[in-house]
């Protein structure tokens, strides 16, 4: 028992909040693009890529935050791709987010070489500066949580999204054409620019979880997305399609991963794999809908033709 | 029939402008400028991660590279990437003029014996091969094994010998038998220096994502760190940049695998257990080309200069030379055979 009781320290909360920053991005602009209507599991190829940019901006220019920015444009370039694909063209959305995933890979390592001439890792970046905030960021791991800029970024994204998506009138007209994009487009609301809009934020919110990855680590290292994008995938749908409880989902596969390092580091013998399952496990449950029933947009994943 | 009746269609202008395509095509099947098929030649086929990796891949091209400028053959590469037909590049380059062709990583070892058996004639060698007691290795593999254990007990009395605080780390990629190697041969030698020393274990992932994971690495370490640990050794491909990361970070030792990882972080990398891939490559060769190229088994351990620890110029500060003076006698010992390091 004591055993249990060590691994339940202040530690494990930083533990759970690193692990948990890139989840909570992506499936925040999971959320967002699939409210849209569009389906986008792309996730884990824009993570890739927004680690890239990053790495690549920041590299190029000295400046971390024009890292953040390349990364941004980067996620939002590629996602471009899938909402042309998909919206323009009326595709399979499945098939253009794994293509997303499997390019990410080539087109990340194809640069890779070009600039930083390795195929495993490119050269060592500085990262963003702590944010010394009086008094909190002299304690310990909170502050270290509180002045990184990236982790407050993040929690104010969290909240900006919910807000964005239930309060603003661009957030009725998102959540419209992917519930009923017909009723929406006869009262007036352009479907194909409020998904648009959807994937490419989706681009953007995966990628500055990447920019957490490549800045954390201070370098980009060739598939360093490692399986993120499909967490966070299900993370949302755990979620049900409602950023807040899609991020809650997302801290939530962080604190079990970190208890299972933990257990691991006191020699507690609990099989890795277990710890693994539990958030597919979990969706599985959701999706089967025993406590709870399937919330996905109506018109999710769903091209649609104007008439 | 039907299918060629177009053809005489094509006006004569088509055809012309065709031309060039079919020499094309020929100059493709011709080998290179420099290969004179009179000699032998050796071909190698990448793993994942492929030329540039800093590490495994890197340490063969090196190997092969050496033999090709002492022997003057020619050799020749391909670099399958991710989750490509290790197979089918295997099948070109031995229904071409390369007598020997090396796969890079245990998994080549079955694509190595399917191939071998439709190519009797050619050698095949493979890295890291995988044994398994219920197939034989084909007359013409080499299979080719480094006793990590060896390397991996001498780096965990460096670590054990410097610790301060008494207790180790280990990170380890994926979990499996491969790896574990490390982790038993590391223990066993922190534990024959330093009996009451604790050795802090932890692995990334159970896929081949484990590999390529620095964040997770990077967590493991701090963990570790977090229950006192200030020396580190890892055998976690790139996860194990992670680890590198937080010794910098919280100002402890790490120690880096495979090859001299001390570039990585300066003034953080104690040593690094090094395979001598390049080694072993240049020395398969070497057989091949005198006519000494055995099949089966070869082992590579303390006593061929197969696995060992880095001392050199960079990091003869961080380690005290008692420290090495014990060390080189525990390899002494292994080499005699007078310590069994446990392998599993």
């Amino acid at each position: 028992m004591n055993e249990f009781l060590q691994i339940f320290t202040l530690a494990l909360l930083g533990t759970t909040i690193r692990i948990s920053i890139p989840y909570i991005l992506a499936a925040l602009g999971a959320t967002v693009s699939e409210l849209g209507g569009v389906v986008n599991i792309g996730l884990e190829g824009l993570i890739l890529i927004g680690a890239f940019c990053s790495v690549l901006g920041n590299h190029l220019t000295g400046n971390p935050w024009l890292g953040v920015l390349c990364a941004v444009a980067g996620g939002m370039l590629f996602a471009e791709l899938h909402a042309v694909v998909c919206i323009k063209f009326r595709a399979n959305q499945i098939i253009s987010g794994l293509a997303l995933n499997i390019m990410a890979v080539g087109v990340t390592k194809f640069f890779l070489k070009y600039f930083f001439h390795s195929s495993s890792n490119s050269g060592r970046i500085s990262g963003l500066p702590r944010w010394d905030i009086p008094f909190l960021s002299g304690v310990p791991v909170l502050g270290d949580i509180v002045s990184n800029p990236l982790i407050l970024i993040t929690l104010l994204l969290i909240f900006a999204v919910f807000y964005t998506v239930y309060k603003t009138p661009f957030g009725l007209r998102l959540r419209a054409v992917g519930e009923n994009p017909e009723a929406a487009d006869t009262l007036g609301v352009n479907v194909y620019k409020m998904r648009y809009a959807g994937v490419l934020i989706s681009g953007a919110l995966a990628a500055l979880g990447g920019v957490w990855l490549a800045y954390d680590q201070h370098q980009f290292t060739d598939g360093m997305s490692g399986g993120r994008g499909y967490i966070a995938l299900t993370a949302m749908i755990f979620g049900k399609w409602n950023p807040l409880l899609a991020a809650l989902a997302s801290l939530f596969f962080g604190f079990a991963e970190a208890i299972q390092i933990q257990l691991q580091t006191i020699g507690v013998d609990l099989p890795v794999q277990f710890i693994q399952m539990i958030p597919y496990v979990l969706t599985i449950v959701v999706l089967a809908g025993s406590f709870s029933k399937s919330t996905a947009p109506s018109a999710d994943g769903v091209p649609y033709e104007k008439q | 029939m039907s299918k060629y009746r177009d053809l005489p269609r094509l006006n004569a202008f088509r055809r012309a402008a065709l031309l060039p395509l079919f020499f094309a095509g020929l100059c493709a099947c011709t080998p290179g400028e420099k290969f004179d098929s009179s000699k032998p030649a050796a071909g190698l086929v990448f793993d994942v991660g492929g030329r540039g990796d800093k590490s495994f891949n890197d340490s063969a091209y090196n190997g092969i590279e050496r033999a090709q400028k002492d022997f003057k053959i020619p050799i020749d590469y391909i670099e399958p990437g991710e989750g490509a037909d290790k197979e089918s590049a295997l099948r070109q380059l031995a229904s071409g003029h390369y007598g020997l062709i090396f796969g890079t990583g245990f998994l080549f070892t079955d694509d190595i014996n399917t191939v071998a058996v439709d190519f009797p004639a050619k050698k095949f060698a493979c890295i890291d091969y995988a044994l398994d007691p219920s197939k034989a290795i084909p007359p013409n593999v080499l299979a080719i094994k480094f006793k990590e254990e060896e390397g991996s007990f001498l780096v965990g009395a460096i670590a054990a010998l410097t610790t301060k605080t008494n207790a180790v780390g280990f990170v380890g990629g994926m979990d499996i038998p491969l790896i574990h190697k490390f982790e038993a041969g590391y223990r066993a030698g922190a534990l024959h220096v330093n009996p009451k020393c604790k050795v802090l274990v932890g692995y990334a992932g159970v896929t081949g994502e484990a590999f390529k994971n620095p964040a997770k690495g990077k967590e493991l370490a701090l963990s570790q760190i977090g229950k006192g640990a200030d020396v580190i050794f890892h055998a976690s491909g790139s996860t194990g940049l992670g680890v590198f990361e937080a010794a910098r970070d919280r100002h402890i030792y790490a120690i880096g695998v495979d090859s001299d990882q001390y570039a990585e972080a300066p003034g953080y990398i104690l040593t690094s257990m090094v395979k001598m891939v390049d080694i072993s490559v240049y020395k398969t060769i070497r057989e091949y080309l005198n006519g000494t190229f055995k099949g089966g088994l070869q082992e590579f351990g303390l006593a061929e200069d197969g696995v060992g620890y880095v001392y050199d110029k960079n990091n003869k500060d961080l380690i005290k030379p008692e420290v090495i003076k014990k060390v080189e006698e525990l390899k002494k010992l292994i080499i005699a055979g007078k310590i069994k390091v446990p392998n599993k």
